[in-house]
């Protein structure tokens, strides 16, 4: 029985699409997704849909759904050489392999937002500034459920040559 | 400027793993602060608790469990969680009850027995709740943070992990010297570099522990310590418990995202680190001194990177601008401004509740002039900092 795919949270990136038939063209881009006062322009992530946070907004907005810039610079990045804790998912049966997680600066937006490297980004291929993109990925999965979220990895040859092979098993959506 | 409120005693557990009950740490540290003030329990005429979520009750009820183990006695009875900020805040509301005459006498307990490894959010599936879902999405723990900002400093100011490890070597020689601390050994920079990488570029060596212990004070009026005969007592002059301002720029735990620019446009770089720096302005500000007057500092150490982060946020230096006082040993015992006499968290580990108590007996201690080899000469004002999760500031200025 196949999987289903499920964003681990909703609302927070573009929903996961099967791939295209041969026929109907590119699967739409990835996007995470965000909110946007239309009273100040103040922009959240993870969304914000009760009110604006902004303490020197006038009132009155709307919370409007946007996307948010598909490419930014890395703030900051490094890596978890230890099992988390729960809720964190992993098998305690493998042993644990050390996942990146990298701090994406959103220059639009003015916004740092973190995220896990896609899979084959290694800490080598990272160094602060350098141009990153968000895909869909794959967090975990358990017997029903393939759990969809957001990573990032190097826009350029390094990105190309660490995510081979990934980009089946992350599922396209990007 | 605020008026003075006096510490009249100081107390702790040792801390360690020492699989007792909280409350038994926290019972032994108020002990302790009230025979070193002279008085009785019963003279005490407010108890204000900072609260463990772990070991205790988890409705957030420490005041009143160490009133009960102290023995009931009817005093006014105050708890409060601020993650890691829950002692600053016992402290704050202690004196508010002092300055406003709604008590002469109170006395502050924290206290925790923390489980080992990583700190993990409460159970069950709770996705509205921003430090589950960073470590369910993310597998973000408190040290890949910390990572990431050492990882920044690397980038943007030139540190490099020697100079990180330096931070753990004077902390563990200031530790070596205090008997309430846990890890009473000296550590060389090659055992810091030999340690395992927990989050690139930090290393085991690098990272506070989790640990049991607690602390207490008994602060008090300025007249009721005249009266009880101490005419010259350490003072605690400013407590800061600040909140951030929008936009927040710098990631921090537990949030997976800082917040966007667009509608209130910062000043750029002067606003990295502008939380941190901001619990420190506003102790200063409230004090009415600045970061020239200090003769010591304790902050917190969570990483040996992020103490160089806290010299540049209390004004010890400039931005960027860390790593060289603790490279020329200004920040050590016996240098210009000695941060973390305490042997700080890298000797004591963490017990949530009870680290800004503790911070706040370190510098009662030196101001006192009764830290023993550890003592920093003639000491006259001291500032603690430090901050907790979900945007609680935390400093304390106390003088002499």
């Amino acid at each position: 029985m196949a999987r289903t795919r499920t964003p681990v949270v909703s609302g927070w990136f573009t929903q996961d699409v099967p791939p295209p038939a041969p026929m109907a063209g590119p699967a739409p881009p990835f996007r995470l997704l965000g909110t946007r006062c239309t009273a100040c322009a103040a922009v959240f992530f993870p969304r914000e849909d009760s009110a604006c946070r902004n303490p020197h907004c006038a009132g009155g907005g709307d919370l409007a759904e946007v996307p948010l810039s598909p490419r930014g610079r890395v703030w900051s990045y490094t890596d978890g050489r230890y099992r988390p804790p729960a809720p964190y998912v992993s098998d305690p049966a493998e042993p644990w392999e050390p996942y990146v997680l990298i701090a994406v600066e959103l220059e639009a937006e003015g916004m740092v937002v973190l995220g896990q490297g896609a899979p084959g980004v290694r800490l080598a291929d990272l160094t602060v500034g350098a141009e990153v993109e968000v895909v869909g990925g794959v967090l975990n999965e358990d017997a029903e459920t393939t759990w969809l979220t957001w990573q990032f990895r190097p826009v350029g040859p390094a990105g190309r040559a660490g995510s081979t092979g990934s980009a089946e098993r992350s599922g396209g959506g990007s | 400027m605020s008026a003075d409120v006096a510490v009249l005693g100081a107390g702790m557990h040792p801390w360690g793993k020492w699989g007792r009950s909280f409350v038994e740490y926290g019972r032994v540290a108020a002990r302790a602060a009230l025979a070193d003030a002279g008085l009785d329990w019963t003279d005490v005429q407010s108890v204000v608790g900072a609260d463990t979520v772990r070991s205790g009750y988890p409705g957030y009820v420490a005041g009143a469990t160490f009133a009960r183990a102290l023995g009931w006695q009817g005093a006014r009875v105050t708890s409060v969680y601020a993650a890691c900020a829950s002692g600053a805040q016992a402290i704050g509301a202690a004196r508010a009850q002092i300055l406003a005459g709604l008590a002469d006498v109170v006395l502050v307990v924290g206290a925790d027995a923390a489980p080992k490894g990583f700190f993990a959010p409460a159970g069950g599936e709770r996705p509205d709740d921003p430090d589950w879902l960073r470590f369910r999405v993310l597998g973000a723990t408190n040290p890949a943070y910390f990572a990431l900002y050492a990882r920044r400093r690397m980038a943007v100011y030139g540190d490099t992990p020697e100079d990180f490890a330096l931070v753990k070597v004077k902390n563990a020689a200031a530790g070596l010297l205090n008997p309430n601390a846990r890890y009473r050994k000296a550590v060389t920079a090659e055992e810091v570099a030999a340690s395992a990488v927990v989050a690139d570029p930090l290393r085991l060596l690098d990272v506070c522990a989790t640990s049991d212990g607690g602390a207490a004070l008994v602060l008090c009026s300025m007249d009721f310590a005249r009266a009880h005969g101490v005419a010259d007592p350490v003072r605690i002059r400013a407590v800061s418990t600040v909140t951030p301002t929008y936009p927040r720029t710098v990631l921090d735990l537990p949030d997976i995202a800082t917040d966007a620019t667009t509608a209130v446009p910062t000043a750029g770089p002067a606003a990295a680190a502008s939380f941190r720096a901001s619990i420190a302005r506003a102790a200063y500000e409230e004090a009415g001194l600045g970061p020239r007057d200090l003769s010591l500092a304790e902050v917190y150490d969570l990483s040996t990177a992020l103490e160089l982060e806290w010299y540049e946020d209390i004004g010890l230096c400039g931005p960027g601008e860390g790593a060289s006082l603790v490279r020329e040993g200004a920040t050590a015992l016996g240098g210009r401004v000695p941060v973390n006499t305490s042997g700080g968290l890298a000797s004591f580990g963490e017990a949530v509740p009870a680290q800004a108590i503790a911070q706040v007996c370190e510098l009662t201690w030196q101001l006192r002039g009764t830290a023993g080899e550890r003592q920093v000469p003639g000491a006259r004002a001291g500032i603690t900092a430090n901050q907790g999760l979900f945007g609680h500031g935390s400093a304390v200025i106390a003088v002499r």
